[in-house]
């Protein structure tokens, strides 16, 4: 019994010694939200005397941390939205109709996948300008759904491929027509792959950072929450507000956290279903 | 019914192809054009100048100094964070090699925390970390004072010898959790008698490890290598973030090199050559996956 309690001591420490690493950072963060820039700069690991509630109303007002969090709301919300739409219904087509050019149009989706959106970077950026969406949401909302489809093509073809033909058989001699048989029949079977490549597409495009500070460069007001953050992080360094910067840094992980842990079982499995790619 | 089919396809593919067709597809033509041209600034004059970008590429120590970075990343990430996320894996997984190979307790918590960094936008863990290094006021110069380490605080992103091990850190650091949870699935799929077989023949932790789970979850580890060796290419929002290449472009990557020249100075023809070179690495890199992991694969599903 002894032995077997000492022999768990070493996996358990190592375990716990990473999970503090991993935690550390972000509840710190969070407890110095609520800190003085004085007690700030001085005590990097003591508590604050009081709670600042006030550092987080600046950070959402002065710093624009509202404003950041409502675009990347809104512009997630659409392009998620759009990349679902466009990426089931394209992924449907090329999965279950056969007709001439179905191997050339999957390829030259699924062949996206391999090209660094670096190289589209200077190009990217003229027609953005040229369709005059520099700088604005809708713009960035039409660049993450476009730059999402090739994965999402590649991941839903492969799923509407794998659905049983008898039931689609079934609900055409009831008189289903194509659309609906889509709509109604194929995408409510098609649902455990949606949720992973939603999730997949969700927290890409969250990660994003090269986009935005390319297409959305010179709008302060368009800014998206990462980039946002990057910017008031300079900022602070100079006008040395480093409460505001701390708890407008809590505010954008922590509703994330929140998120996550309610659906950690699903974002687990949607990120690692993608990487199996 | 047959005729019926064409305006499903229609509706169905041509908004998709349309929306890829206009903002990826001819991005990426063009681009290789761009890359040919001296086109500077916001005029639309240039000239055609055939492989003189690449040329000058060549020759350009900055470039050389950012790629020299990509490689080191693309050699060290793998490894550390394959290391990290075996190791932790199978601690949580795999028990503890005397025949009982249940996971240790509390394992779920653990994979929430460990897994928590991959839903942070990297641009924020930037944010976050460069604060954690901040010289006066960050928790680790804090900690090791505390700890009456002094001599150890450093200014970690001030520092050309210290700046890129500490954004390597940072890059494990926001991976590690993720390969926890991948390599603890693959793990979970090993059946246990083996494991039992191993503890009876008196196989101990390490050598369990080495020789009995690590041969069983390869393919997964291969996969993992592709992924982070594509990720160490890039690299560009942390480096951005953090340092912006410095200090004196100790942590410069082809990314952030990429970056300055098109979108700071302008020089569109050349920064379009960089990201062309790009291609080309992701495209060995991938190329090299495929032909290393061609044998016969384990199917997930």
């Amino acid at each position: 019994m002894k032995n077997a309690r000492l022999g768990n001591f070493g996996p358990q420490s190592f375990l716990v010694v990473w999970g503090l690493m991993t935690a550390l950072p972000l509840v710190w963060v969070f407890i110095s939200g609520f800190k003085s820039d004085a007690e700030i700069l001085n005590e990097p690991w003591g508590l604050p005397a009081q709670l600042r509630l006030d550092n987080f109303a600046r950070a959402w007002t002065h710093g624009h941390i509202g404003q950041y969090f409502l675009n990347t709301v809104i512009v997630l919300s659409v392009s998620l939205t759009l990349t679902m739409l466009l990426g089931s219904t394209a992924a449907y087509a090329l999965a279950r109709y056969k007709f001439p050019g179905n191997r050339l149009i999957y390829f030259t989706f699924v062949g996206g996948m391999m090209f660094p959106v670096f190289l589209a970077l200077v190009p990217l950026f003229f027609v953005v300008k040229r369709l005059d969406l520099l700088n604005t949401l809708p713009g960035l909302m039409l660049v993450y759904t476009a730059y999402s489809l090739p994965f999402t093509v590649f991941f839903l073809s492969a799923f509407f491929r794998t659905l049983p033909t008898a039931v689609a058989e079934a609900a055409m001699i009831d008189g289903c027509g194509p659309f609906s048989m889509f709509f109604r029949v194929m995408l409510p079977m098609a649902r455990p792959g949606l949720i992973s490549v939603g999730i997949f597409n969700l927290l890409g495009q969250w990660n994003q950072y090269l986009l935005p500070v390319v297409l959305v460069s010179n709008k302060e007001q368009n800014y998206v929450l990462a980039q946002g953050l990057a910017a008031l992080a300079v900022n602070e360094g100079y006008r040395g507000d480093y409460s505001r910067l701390f708890a407008g840094l809590s505010l954008a992980i922590i509703p994330v956290l929140v998120v996550y842990a309610a659906f950690q079982r699903q974002v687990q499995s949607g990120l690692t279903a993608g990487q199996m790619k | 019914m047959r005729h019926g089919k064409y305006p499903l396809l229609a509706a169905f593919l041509l908004p998709a192809i349309g929306l890829y067709a206009t903002l990826v597809i001819s991005p990426y033509a063009q681009a290789f054009f761009i890359a040919m041209t001296d086109w500077q600034g916001l005029s639309s004059n240039f000239n055609f100048v055939g492989f003189d970008n690449f040329r000058y590429l060549l020759k350009d120590s900055y470039m050389w100094n950012a790629l020299w970075h990509n490689i080191l990343l693309m050699v060290l990430l793998p490894v550390l964070t394959i290391a990290l996320g075996l190791f932790l894996a199978s601690m949580l997984n795999v028990g503890d090699g005397r025949g009982r190979v249940r996971g240790v307790r509390g394992s779920a918590v653990f994979k929430i925390v460990f897994f928590a960094p991959q839903v942070l936008s990297i641009a924020i863990i930037g944010v976050l970390w460069k604060e954690v290094y901040n010289p006066r006021s960050g928790i680790l110069n804090g900690g090791l004072r505390a700890i009456g380490l002094d001599g150890l605080a450093k200014t970690w992103l001030g520092d050309p010898a210290v700046a890129f091990w500490a954004v390597l850190a940072v890059m494990v650091w926001a991976n590690a959790g993720f390969y926890v949870v991948l390599f603890g699935a693959a793990m979970q799929s090993i059946p246990r008698d083996i494991y039992e077989a191993a503890a009876l023949d008196g196989t101990g932790r390490w050598t369990t490890l080495w020789r009995v789970t690590l041969p069983l979850v390869w393919d997964t580890v291969q996969v993992a290598w592709v992924y982070l060796a594509i990720i160490a290419l890039d690299g560009f929002a942390l480096v951005q973030v953090m340092t912006r290449g410095g200090p004196n472009f100790s942590t410069d990557v082809v990314g952030q090199r990429m970056y300055d020249v098109a979108f700071t100075e302008f020089k569109f023809g050349l920064g379009s050559a960089i990201g062309v070179v790009m291609f080309f690495l992701t495209l060995s890199v991938t190329v090299l996956a495929l032909r290393l992991t061609r044998r016969e694969r384990i199917e997930f599903s």
